[in-house]
């Protein structure tokens, strides 16, 4: 179907089929956060574990399109693991190549020098700008979470 | 399924519809969202372009040619209404922007004046918001408590227990027709029991109008919302009927020009109706186009619109059924006789947001989410579903695209 590959690529399929990180944490000492798309429905909650400054697990609970639940599982392989710092360097450097970018920022600087690696693969997903939202909900969901541990 | 004769000519009627013509992502048009709003045919469009190249000018106000003509032409629309709907008369109808805007105008300037602390007010678990939040809204302000009739697991009102409910309210607020399950309300047996409890009846038929003969008549109701867009017309407009001893008693809704006789310094004298409701310059253009919608549709015969849609619904049930068996689930009634075209749809292992975009690549329209209806959402256990509805202009052979769309939906994410 043309088109549709664009969106749909074979590794977010995958990732819709076979979730990584689902589940829920015990809180506390992790801190859930919930997040709704009031157009379509989709609802995640994202359970975040922080211990010193690294984001030790992500757990993904909740229920949503293809998009919004692949991009959830990718994220979640993608942060766990890294500093809170560098966590929010990947949330950064996503919501750049879904063209949603930080006030101020400047139209022709560099994007961040972070390797997406699989998440790469819901770039197409600029394409169809209805979808965007769907891709970025598990990532603002993640982010107020990160934001309980660095009050 | 059905085997209601019909005898509206859907082919042809699509040819009245000028957008039905696009071509989407290399395929021409297949437009199943009728519930979300209509398309509008030509006699609509140009009784809106030839008000504005002809006569436009600001209504109720000029004493030259135009702006009289202009007055004519929107208090005509009000009365082509009248009896579109067989109000009695047109003092009864209040154009407002759309239903929820009319919903609003209830809530507001009949619930503000008649609610109280304690009072009970009655709605059901399958509205959409803007018959829920308004009342929600007056709760907040009054401190009355909000009930509701739940669904049944066949997606019916569950009314064993109305009298209980009713018990003490003040109003009870329904839809004729659920924009989800696509069922019809008894909507004469929820008004008798309202006025049976002292309570008002309030009936959202912004999904009932576009389909079915509408005599507010036999109805019982007291208020009652529709909308234009969904119904051929325009939008921007939608309508507020009421009992004329209701509408006459309760204060006005939003103030400005138009709806006062006189004002002072200090204080204003409202008008008489239904220009009581009505502030500020209206959508004169729209009204038009919806007095064209009415007398489209009025062409079309609605008792021939609604035996067309039952047979649709019915074809559509069995086609679908037959192709996806215990992979596919519509909720709502089975029996199209008791449902409106209206069809959501769970398919097994699609989303429905997928669903709407692998459908979009073969220029189907369906509308994917929760339908502003989010307390049936969780009654049903879904987040969302893909819904498909039905109009004048959709035959047969839309349903066999849908389905074939279907199938490719389901073999992409198998």
């Amino acid at each position: 179907m043309p088109g549709l590959e664009d969106l749909y690529r074979e590794i977010i399929l995958d990732h819709y089929k076979n979730p990584r990180n689902r589940g829920t944490l015990e809180v506390p000492p992790a801190h859930r956060s919930d997040g709704v798309n009031p157009l379509c429905g989709d609802e995640i909650a994202v359970y975040v574990q922080v211990e010193g400054d690294t984001v030790t697990d992500v757990k993904i609970g909740g229920q949503g399109c293809s998009i919004s639940q692949s991009s959830a599982s990718m994220m979640s392989a993608a942060v766990k693991g890294k500093s809170i710092k560098d966590a929010r360097l990947v949330i950064k450097a996503f919501k750049a190549m879904m063209s949603i970018h930080e006030p101020g920022h400047d139209p022709d600087a560099p994007p961040p020098d972070i390797k997406l690696g699989d998440l790469e693969a819901l770039k197409g997903v600029v394409k169809f700008p209805v979808r965007i939202k769907c891709a970025t909900l598990a990532w603002n969901t993640f982010a107020q979470g990160l934001d309980q541990f660095v009050k | 399924m059905a085997s209601v004769a019909m005898t509206l000519d859907a082919n042809c009627i699509k040819r009245d519809f000028p957008a039905l013509e696009r071509i989407v992502n290399g395929h021409l048009i297949t437009y199943l969202d009728s519930a979300a709003s209509s398309q509008k045919p030509w006699a609509v469009l140009r009784a809106m372009d030839n008000y504005y190249e002809t006569t436009h000018a600001n209504v109720h106000r000029g004493v030259y040619t135009t702006a009289v003509e202009a007055t004519e032409r929107y208090e005509g629309a009000r009365v082509i209404f009248a009896r579109f709907v067989n109000a009695n008369s047109k003092r009864e109808v209040i154009f407002t922007k759309n239903v929820t805007e009319s919903l609003n105008l209830v809530a507001q300037s009949w619930g503000n004046a008649n609610v109280g602390p304690g009072d009970a007010i009655l709605y059901t678990e399958m509205e959409h918001h803007a018959n829920l939040v308004p009342w929600q809204m007056l709760a907040a302000r009054t401190g009355a408590v909000l009930r509701y009739v739940p669904v049944t697991d066949d997606g019916h009102l569950d009314l064993s227990n109305l009298d209980t409910l009713l018990d003490g309210a003040k109003v009870f607020t329904f839809t004729a027709a659920s924009n989800v399950l696509g069922t019809i309300n008894p909507v004469r047996q929820l008004a008798d029991a309202a006025h049976r409890a002292g309570a008002i009846a309030v009936c959202d038929a912004a999904q009932l109008a576009p389909h079915m003969t509408m005599d507010l008549q036999a109805m019982g109701v007291d208020f009652a919302g529709i909308t234009g867009h969904k119904m051929c017309g325009p939008t921007g407009v939608g309508v507020l009927w009421g009992r004329e001893s209701l509408l006459d008693a309760i204060p006005p809704f939003l103030g400005g020009g138009d709806m006062i006789t006189d004002v002072h310094i200090d204080g204003f004298t409202p008008n008489e109706l239904p220009w009581k409701f009505e502030a500020g310059t209206p959508p004169i253009a729209e009204v038009i186009g919806l007095g064209a919608a009415c007398d489209y549709l009025s062409g079309l015969v609605l008792d021939d619109v609604r035996a067309h849609e039952i047979d649709l619904t019915g074809y559509a049930m069995d086609v679908l059924e037959a192709r996806f068996g215990d992979r596919l689930k519509i909720h709502g009634p089975r029996d199209p006789n008791a449902r409106m075209g209206v069809l959501s749809l769970a398919l097994e292992g699609v989303h429905p947001h997928d669903i709407s975009q692998v459908l979009d690549q073969q220029g189907v329209c369906v509308r994917a989410g929760h339908h502003c209806a989010k307390p049936l959402m969780r009654r049903l256990g879904v987040g969302a579903t893909a819904r498909a509805s039905f109009y004048v202009y959709n035959e047969r052979h839309d349903v066999d695209t849908l389905a074939e769309a279907l199938s490719s939906a389901s073999d992409f994410f198998k």
